[in-house]
């Protein structure tokens, strides 16, 4: 299973300090010669290590404004969380239209694909819950879905199998771009503004399709600077355009924050995590089958939800608080103009057709009788192994270097107190030897003693 | 004459009324039992039936100890105690049948589900019971 990623490692300042691999939640990562290494087969681009890099040499690979000039017309998708790094006198139509004088001719929002989004999703989980299911899982966050197929692939179908917001989205903008401008699909450049690189991960290796809808995702710190001078310069004309266009409803914008996408699934039995650790802490329990008075589980890499993004840019707090903003104004609007909110209820959406595939990184071996034997082994080198999970080895604990020399990647002396234990055996038997040489001397020295002695 | 297999062995002890640790020997078991790459529903159905028992261990029985020995093809869970036993097995296993106390209740164990859920997951299971003297349950789960 080769997927691309888009975090990747900056081996100029990568300085081998071990904050990145303690934190990583796969421990995809190891320090080799000084420098970290990610596994691609463990990665799930979750973000991690790029906040805690403080020598940032962790970053997401994205794609940047200069790939708009590869087509004739482009369209930019507002991730729900993009309108939150934007505080008063910013409005959603604002934010909007500032995003479209970045470099777009047109825009449109990811929040109307959550809206639809949960309408099947609603109607499919009360269906599937009939049938004993229970719970299910939310699959809009790509970093969930790569964690459940690699650590929990009993889970796979719990997950709500519908392509997320961001393709639901990217189609319909595409359909109305290829209407209005009559171009062919290749030249209508699609981009999706977000703020993690498993988005764009998503994009290049879509989850559960062969081909995504969207082109481009280009970083939420990277177009933050473009829309907020626009949003200064913003005149009046270009807001009132917004007037005759659909907006997407307060329970579409909502899912920027954790909880969001639950409240609109019509059930009270959920429950929402967020955060990776978190997470991974939540579905072991669901897969030990001691959740099973959960309807369904909104599950978030991101502590906060998408607002707390590793590529946002305001603090996810004051995010929380303003995105709260966005959505009473969402409401307010629904209830004056309700004509201004996007039919949600008139599109289709069909569920996934491909099941998804379980990753086998963590597997020791695919043979059993192997298998059993790296474990045995990789238990007595863990037991003989310091047990501080220092990381100095490279390794994020003692159990992982245990892994790591089974696995045939790393020797015991890679574990420094080993290495000392070592250089200590062999500065006994060094000093064991020097004495036996100066025994030998002081015998030679005799033996020339008693020669000068005969000769005298 | 037959080459010896190499098996696993992984053994715990269980504290009594323990609840802050609940379930630490099935979790431990469960990772072992992944890593090793068994099939991911082998695991589940493991991992479910030992929790249960550990759990039984530690609260019906103040401890006990497990062992698991993970063969190629099978694995054996052995959860023994030295608590009061089971006077009448088949009231045991009856679903919904519980004598646990209200502080286990009230930590939302003690719904009487436990025995028939391990019978449910695992290929056999046996309880051997005295009285006064203690209870060991073994279950074997196949792989295939
Ligand atoms: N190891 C044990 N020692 C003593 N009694 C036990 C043990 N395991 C189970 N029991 C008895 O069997 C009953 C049913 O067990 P179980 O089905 O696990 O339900 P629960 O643990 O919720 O009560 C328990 O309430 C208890 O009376
Ligand atoms: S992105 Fe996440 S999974 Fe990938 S190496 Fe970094 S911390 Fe590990
Ligand atoms: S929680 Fe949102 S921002 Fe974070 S990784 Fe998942 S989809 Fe991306
Ligand atoms: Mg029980």
């Amino acid at each position: 299973m080769s997927i691309h990623h888009s975090v990747q490692l900056n081996r100029s300042l990568c300085v081998g300090c071990t904050n990145c691999i303690k934190r990583c939640p796969t421990e995809a990562i190891r320090v080799r010669n000084g420098k970290a290494k990610i596994a691609d087969e463990r990665c799930i681009d979750c973000g991690e290590c790029i906040r805690a890099c403080p020598h940032h040499a962790k970053s997401a690979v994205m794609d940047e404004f200069s790939a708009l000039d590869q087509y004739a017309y482009t369209v930019a998708l507002a991730a729900p969380s993009l309108y939150a790094q934007f505080g008063t006198p910013a409005t959603r139509v604002m934010v909007l239209a500032a995003l479209g004088n970045a470099g777009f001719d047109d825009v449109f929002e990811v929040a109307v694909g959550a809206e639809i989004f949960s309408r099947h999703a609603s109607i499919w989980l009360h269906d599937a819950l009939k049938k004993g299911k229970r719970p299910l899982i939310s699959s809009a966050c790509p970093v969930v879905v790569r964690l459940i197929q690699m650590k929990y692939p009993n889970l796979i179908d719990h997950l709500l199998p519908f392509d997320a917001p961001m393709e639901i989205s990217a189609r319909l903008a595409r359909e109305q771009a290829r209407e209005k401008t009559g171009l062919p699909d290749e030249q209508i450049g699609v981009f999706f503004i977000s703020p993690c690189p498993a988005k764009r991960t998503a994009v290049v290796s879509p989850i559960s399709s062969d081909n995504s809808y969207v082109d481009g995702v280009i970083a939420v710190s990277e177009a933050y600077p473009l829309i907020l001078a626009r949003l200064e310069k913003l005149e009046s004309h270009q807001v009132a355009s917004f007037a005759n266009r659909h907006l997407a409803g307060s329970s579409g914008v909502r899912w920027g924050y954790s909880g969001g996408e639950a409240l609109s699934l019509d059930t009270e039995r959920y429950l929402a995590v967020d955060g990776i650790h978190n997470v991974i802490a939540i579905l072991e329990e669901v897969e030990n089958e001691r959740l099973k008075d959960i309807d369904f589980i909104e599950a978030n890499s991101c502590t906060g939800g998408c607002i707390g993004g590793p590529l946002t840019v305001a603090n996810r707090f004051s995010g929380k608080s303003r995105q709260r903003g966005y959505i009473m104004a969402a409401r307010d609007l629904a209830r004056k103009h309700p004509g201004a909110i996007y039919p949600a209820g008139q599109v289709q959406i069909d569920p996934w057709k491909k099941e998804l595939e379980p990753n086998e990184a963590l597997k020791l071996d695919k043979d059993i009788f192997k298998a059993l034997q790296k474990y045995e082994q990789m238990e007595k080198i863990t037991a003989d192994l310091p047990g501080l999970d220092c990381g100095a080895c490279g390794a994020p604990d003692c159990e992982a270097l245990a892994e790591d020399i089974v696995r045939g990647e790393a020797s015991e002396t890679f574990c420094i107190f080993k290495l000392k234990e070592r250089l200590r055996l062999v500065a006994a038997q060094m000093s064991e030897l020097e004495q036996e040489m100066n025994r030998h001397l002081e015998d030679d020295e005799e033996e020339s003693d008693e020669a000068g002695e005969a000769v005298q | 004459m037959r080459m010896a297999v190499q098996t696993v062995k992984l053994s715990f002890q269980i504290r009594g009324s323990d609840f802050v640790n609940a379930g630490e020997a099935s979790s431990n078991t469960k990772k072992a039992l992944s890593r090793i790459g068994l099939n991911p529903s082998v695991v589940k159905r493991a991992a479910i039936a030992m929790y249960e028992a550990e759990l039984n261990a530690m609260i019906h029985a103040g401890g006990g100890q497990a062992d698991v020995e993970i063969f190629p093809d099978h694995v054996v869970i052995q959860i023994a105690d030295r608590g009061p036993g089971i006077p009448d097995v088949d009231l045991a296993m009856q679903a919904g049948w519980s004598t646990a106390p209200d502080i286990a209740r009230e930590m939302g164990f003690g719904a009487g589900m436990g025995l028939p859920n391990i019978k449910k997951h695992a290929d056999d299971m046996r309880i051997e019971t005295i009285v006064g003297q203690g209870t060991t349950i073994t279950i074997h789960i196949l792989f295939a």
